[in-house]
């Protein structure tokens, strides 16, 4: 029986027969390593998925630093996205900051019965006279779209009333199977709302946008130093320690780089469409994948200073830190890993595990679609079920004064031949046979795919991480980095070797035996006899 | 005590039953508190010669949770006590979760005093969410009429209703005491609301026949029974009253099917028209 096979044979014949349609054991397949993704979890299944609000307002919109949200909703929703992601941002001479702050309407019964928008108007009144910020974003949650509040004319309102950027977001945290739902309606935003007022003044024709950076641990800022140091001018990153004047240039751009496909492919498809500027899937996450990504821009930029220029710093960080790497490699070399995060990081990190000789045994996604696993090409055979056509989606047509091309037809067409634009390839193709690809990974094929593979490494999330160091194996959150970071670029590496190093040399779980394990936590007697 | 919800199609005169009912009933010597569910708040209107008490939602929204029972309810006719629930203004919030949170509070007050032996509830028209089933869900009514008419759409809400009634008689005990009818001068009416009845396995208690003194004495603000004792319509309403008191069929309706309900509507002749 093969791995799978014997964490399956555990479900009842209807979970049996979902389930195995999310588990592929790689190019050990009869339909090429085809994956069920994006489809509703089964109920009383324990998923490690968040929702709809997680999606919108804490991924995308979370990280915005100088546009209030106001959480339209009971307290919980707010507090729990309160500070926990771990998105920095940095105080900017004439931007507020709101990063630290959780805004919330703390709706209660009175407001359910009686609607909630009168409370809504007092909090943005309130927020107005407290910190005059100059955009609000309104996010709901469950209880609003189920009394049918009217937020957007709220927001309307409040844009005539106070004269300010006011923009709701529709992000009730049923809609959809997971958070990739809030993801699109973030996105959808965004793009009618911002994208395309700015007019700064952009210097360098090298100019790009990172796309789906949210500046965990400072991911975003060792991104930006090495752009930066070859010679690029960053016009807006989405939305890692981001300013809505940031956001609202990129349009200006002349290529946008995009990191986390999942969360972000709506508005780089958009902003090509309205704006012209094509976009690049990139990997800023292994030294060996921040090598290719810088290559791969210098390639579209097609400069032969730039060129230079970029093997000139790629030698240099490469020489500040190949003394660690070294170190490190002899230190992880034939480790394994199994990885459980997000839509693209499980496939991120394994390039950067792969930079110091550990292997993945198994690799999974939370709220990814096919294309995260199986590459865009699969995109025309993607059937869309009612879940994901409930979720709004807009069209855009070039904007016939903003509309510019960096390249020439011929040559963007090209460079789109050789999948250097508009492609990303998924999780799939980069993974060894025989290894595990899981979609929607739960509490219990996690425990039970731990015990038969065996990794040393678990990286995953809040929610199953204790679950695997507490059994002795060690469990970093790829989702917030514990309390560390930057793991991007080059020094981001070594960040990232020295703390799984620490901890697989630091087994300190694996000496504790839980004390179930060796006596009985019953006793009980029987007739009269000790029995257990 | 014996709680009792009257259900039906929005416009059949459920308020209106309700209350000519319960003065009746008052006569009888009977102690009752009607609580009105419905966000318009007039369900009491005529027990309380027109006088509006404070609603049950408004006094909490106004009082936050303090609030002293005299706020919201007032004593009418035949010492009737009367409580509107209330509710937010068409369009906006959700007037479901409004009767649960009122219904809640009432319990907390000590509304529902040993000395009752009636407790009307009068829903708004049909069961649309949980809310509004509030009152024969977790042992609140145990008993449901449901007013109707010979009219097709009164009869295509009667038997929705029952539905309603069917989901929650096997764990809440709730049961059907019948049909009232409150006649709008169909052609055949009573026979027909007897064979649906009777189709639902339950019966019609009472024909209450069609006469303008129930608007008479709705424009003077009272019930029949209080603007004028001595006329034929008070006796229908103490009938009806009587009938109630003394009633012993409760059943778990067995609705229809949709064609049923048609082909009976059929037989009786409602269909050609």
């Amino acid at each position: 029986m093969s791995v799978a096979e014997k964490v399956l044979d555990q479900y009842s014949s209807r979970v049996y027969k979902n389930r195995k349609t999310h588990i592929v054991e790689i190019n050990n397949n009869e339909n090429e390593n085809q994956i069920a993704a994006n489809v509703r979890t089964i109920p009383g299944i324990m998923t490690q998925r968040g929702c709809c609000y997680a999606g919108c307002k804490g991924v995308v919109l979370g990280p915005i630093k100088d546009a209030l949200q106001i959480v339209h909703g009971p307290i919980g929703c707010s507090y729990y996205a309160w500070g926990t992601r771990r998105h920095k941002g940095k105080n900017a001479e004439g931007v507020d900051n709101y990063l630290q702050y959780s805004f919330s309407t703390d709706m209660q019964e009175p407001d359910v019965v009686f609607g909630g928008e009168k409370k809504l108007k007092k909090a943005i009144d309130e927020a107005m006279e407290l910190f005059h910020p100059s955009t609000i974003m309104i996010c709901s949650t469950c209880p609003v779209g189920l009394i049918g509040d009217d937020i957007h004319a709220v927001a309307k309102w409040a844009e005539e009333k106070h004269n300010i950027k006011c923009i709701a977001f529709s992000c009730e945290g049923y809609k959809g199977v997971s958070q990739s739902a809030g993801h699109h309606i973030a996105n959808n935003q965004l793009m009618k709302f911002i994208i395309g007022e700015g007019d700064r003044k952009i210097e360098s024709k090298f100019s790009v946008n990172i796309l789906g950076e949210y500046n965990i641990g400072g991911d975003g800022w060792e991104t930006e130093r090495i752009l930066k140091r070859i010679g690029y001018e960053v016009v807006s990153v989405f939305t890692g320690d981001s300013s809505i004047e940031d956001l609202k240039n990129a349009h200006q751009a002349n290529l946008s780089l995009v990191q986390c496909h999942r969360s972000i492919n709506y508005i780089a498809e958009m902003i090509e469409t309205k704006y012209g500027v094509p976009w690049m899937k990139v990997n800023f996450i292994g030294v060996k994948g921040t090598i290719e990504t810088l290559r791969n821009i210098a390639k579209y930029f097609d400069n032969e200073e730039l060129t230079k220029r970029t093997e000139e710093v790629i030698a240099d960080e490469l020489e500040k830190i190949i003394d660690d790497i070294e170190y490190y490699k002899t230190k992880l070399k034939g480790k394994t890993a199994a990885l459980y995060v997000g839509g693209s990081r499980s496939h991120h990190y394994q390039t950067l595990l792969h930079d110091f000789g550990v292997s993945t045994v198994l690799a999974g996604y939370e709220f990814a679609h096919r294309d995260e696993y199986e590459g865009r090409e699969i995109l025309p055979f993607v059937k869309e079920d009612a879940d994901s056509k409930n979720i709004e989606s807009i069209s855009v047509e070039p904007d016939p004064e903003k509309y510019h091309l960096y390249l020439q037809k011929e040559v963007l067409e090209k460079l789109r031949d050789e999948k250097l634009l508009s492609y990303y390839g998924g999780m799939a193709k980069e993974m060894e046979a025989g290894t595990y690809m899981v979609d929607d990974l739960n509490h219990f094929e996690t425990e039970e795919f731990l015990k038969l593979l065996k990794p040393d490494i678990f990286f995953s999330g809040i929610k199953d991480k204790f679950v695997a160091q507490k059994s002795g194996i060690l469990s970093r959150q790829l989702h917030s980095y514990d309390y560390s970071g930057p793991y991007s670029g080059f020094r981001g590496a070594v960040n990232f070797a020295r703390d799984i190093t620490m901890g697989i040399y630091t087994p300190a779980w694996s000496f504790i035996k839980a004390p179930w394990k060796t006596a009985p936590i019953l006793t009980g007697t029987l007739g009269g006899e000790q029995a257990c | 005590m014996r709680q009792v919800a009257i259900y039906g199609k929005g416009g059949i005169g459920k308020s209106t039953t309700t209350q000519n009912l319960t003065a009746g009933l008052g006569e009888m010597g009977k102690k009752i508190m009607i609580v009105g569910c419905d966000p318009k708040a007039d369900s009491t209107r005529l027990v309380l010669g027109g006088l509006a008490q404070k609603t049950v939602l408004d006094t909490l929204r106004e009082e936050g949770e303090d609030i002293d029972l005299d706020f919201i309810m007032k004593n009418g006719y035949a010492d009737i006590r009367c409580v509107e629930s209330g509710g937010p203004e068409p369009g906006v919030g959700c007037a479901g979760r409004g009767i649960i949170t009122s219904i809640n509070l009432l319990e907390q007050l000590g509304a529902y005093t040993d000395d009752l032996d009636y407790v009307f509830y009068d829903v708004l028209g049909d069961v649309v969410c949980g809310g509004f089933a509030m009152p024969i869900r977790e042992g609140k009514a145990q008993e449901i009429y449901i007013v109707a008419s010979g009219e097709m759409m009164a009869l295509y809400a009667a038997n929705n209703i029952s539905k309603g009634i069917q989901k929650y008689a096997n764990t809440g005990g709730v049961r059907l005491g019948g049909i009232i009818c409150n006649s709008r001068k169909v052609d055949g009416e009573a026979e027909l609301v007897s064979a649906f009845a009777k189709e639902l396995g339950s019966q019609m208690i009472h024909f209450v026949p069609r006469d303008n003194m129930v608007q008479r004495a709705e424009i003077h603000k009272k019930t029949v029974i209080d603007y004028d004792p001595t006329v034929n319509q008070a006796d229908e309403y103490r009938a009806l009253a009587k009938k109630i008191d003394g009633n012993d069929m409760f059943v778990i309706p067995k609705p229809m099917k949709q064609e049923r309900l048609e082909e009976l509507l059929m037989e009786h002749g409602i269909m050609d028209i």
